[in-house]
């Protein structure tokens, strides 16, 4: 059966390597991507223009810290814990670093199991990944309470520079809201996987299509995507 | 014409990689994360500091977007059409940093003169 839409790429003999391929593949007819299908080629450029979105946070981010002249708050002091009377600093930031790093690579399983056609395993791991995400969000519910109770506010804190709290709501907000929709559409994913509407060729409800398990690695770029910025913010924001 | 050639794969065959693969890339993430975690514990500072926490960034980045992502597995064209366009952000970086050390000079004459 066929939808009437290229999904899938068996065709094409030989293809050209380096420098002359991409010439070669921007410059002829129909489709650049050739041996990506649509969904994942539409799925990387949504990822380049979030890249971007991310990419003006973190800068506007640097600008206000560079051009502030009131001193910058400590990261490692304001995100420290206290666990049984040590301070440790930065603790909680780098649990959830090392959480969102396991759901990437459950999620990375999750789509090599899926093009094996193991229903059970997928499913699973595809639920472990949303259930690190949700711990993920969770742990960093706490922290905005933490730091909220302790005067954190988008125009004040009580540690140094304004501008750390509206950077600090913005940049951890937005990318909370990015791994809230995640772990929405790996529970939606893992529901049709669990169903063996991959195997049936049964219609997904959005866009009516039968699905493949590269939907599985579709929405796993995705995952991997939050997990990639996470990287970034650990390294600009709470490092710096 | 002897181009270099490779052999067309369907995109199925393309993507079936041993798990071992994943799991060594995790183990990898993991002692990047931990070695930039180090990086405050011990509170190293100024240009040390600065570039351990890109080395660390940026292989991390790599890693998950090569082999997680199995942008290592894809057609140039498509990997040259993402990685490319960010690369250029950097313009972007340098720009920012002339007008913030623009705005904190202009700051500094004007506004805390007093103290």
């Amino acid at each position: 059966m066929q939808d009437g839409t290229l999904t899938h790429t068996a065709e094409a003999p030989e293809r050209l390597a380096g420098l002359q391929g991409i010439a070669a593949d921007w410059s002829s007819d129909q489709r650049s991507f050739k041996t990506a299908s649509w969904g994942k080629a539409m799925m990387w450029i949504f990822l380049l223009s979030d890249t971007f979105i991310f990419s003006c946070f973190l800068l506007s981010y640097m600008t206000v810290r560079m051009s502030t002249v009131v001193p910058w708050p400590n990261p490692s002091e304001v995100f420290a814990l206290h666990i049984g009377g040590t301070e440790f600093p930065l603790i909680l930031i780098a649990i959830m670093t090392f959480v969102l790093i396991s759901s990437s690579g459950t999620m990375a399983m999750a789509v090599n199991f899926g093009y094996r056609r193991d229903r059970t395993k997928t499913a699973a791991l595809l639920l472990l990944t949303a259930a690190l995400g949700a711990t993920f969000v969770g742990m960093q519910a706490f922290e905005w309470t933490k730091l909220i109770m302790e005067g954190a506010r988008p125009w004040s804190n009580p540690w140094g520079a304004e501008q750390f709290g509206s950077t600090f709501f913005m940049i951890t907000g937005f990318h909370g809201t990015h791994v809230t929709f995640g772990v929405i559409f790996l529970l939606i994913v893992a529901r049709r996987v669990w169903r063996g509407d991959f195997d049936t060729g049964h219609r997904g409800f959005f866009t009516g299509r039968r699905g493949q398990y590269e939907v599985v690695e579709i929405i796993g770029l995705y995952w991997h995507f939050v997990d990639l910025v996470w990287v970034f913010i650990f390294a600009f924001f709470y490092l710096w | 014409m002897a181009h270099a050639t490779i052999p067309a794969k369907t995109h199925d065959e393309a993507q079936q990689h041993p798990i071992k693969l994943y799991l060594v890339v995790w183990g990898w993430l993991f002692i990047l994360s931990a070695c930039s975690y180090l990086v405050d514990y011990f509170k190293f500072e100024g240009y040390l500091r600065w570039f351990l926490i890109l080395l660390f960034m940026l292989l991390k980045a790599g890693l998950i977007v090569a082999v997680f992502m199995h942008m290592a597995w894809e057609r140039l064209a498509l990997v040259y059409a993402i990685i490319v366009p960010p690369v250029l952000v950097l313009v972007f970086v340098g720009i920012m940093a002339l007008e913030a050390n623009y705005t904190f000079l202009t700051r500094i004459i004007f506004f805390v003169t007093g103290s």
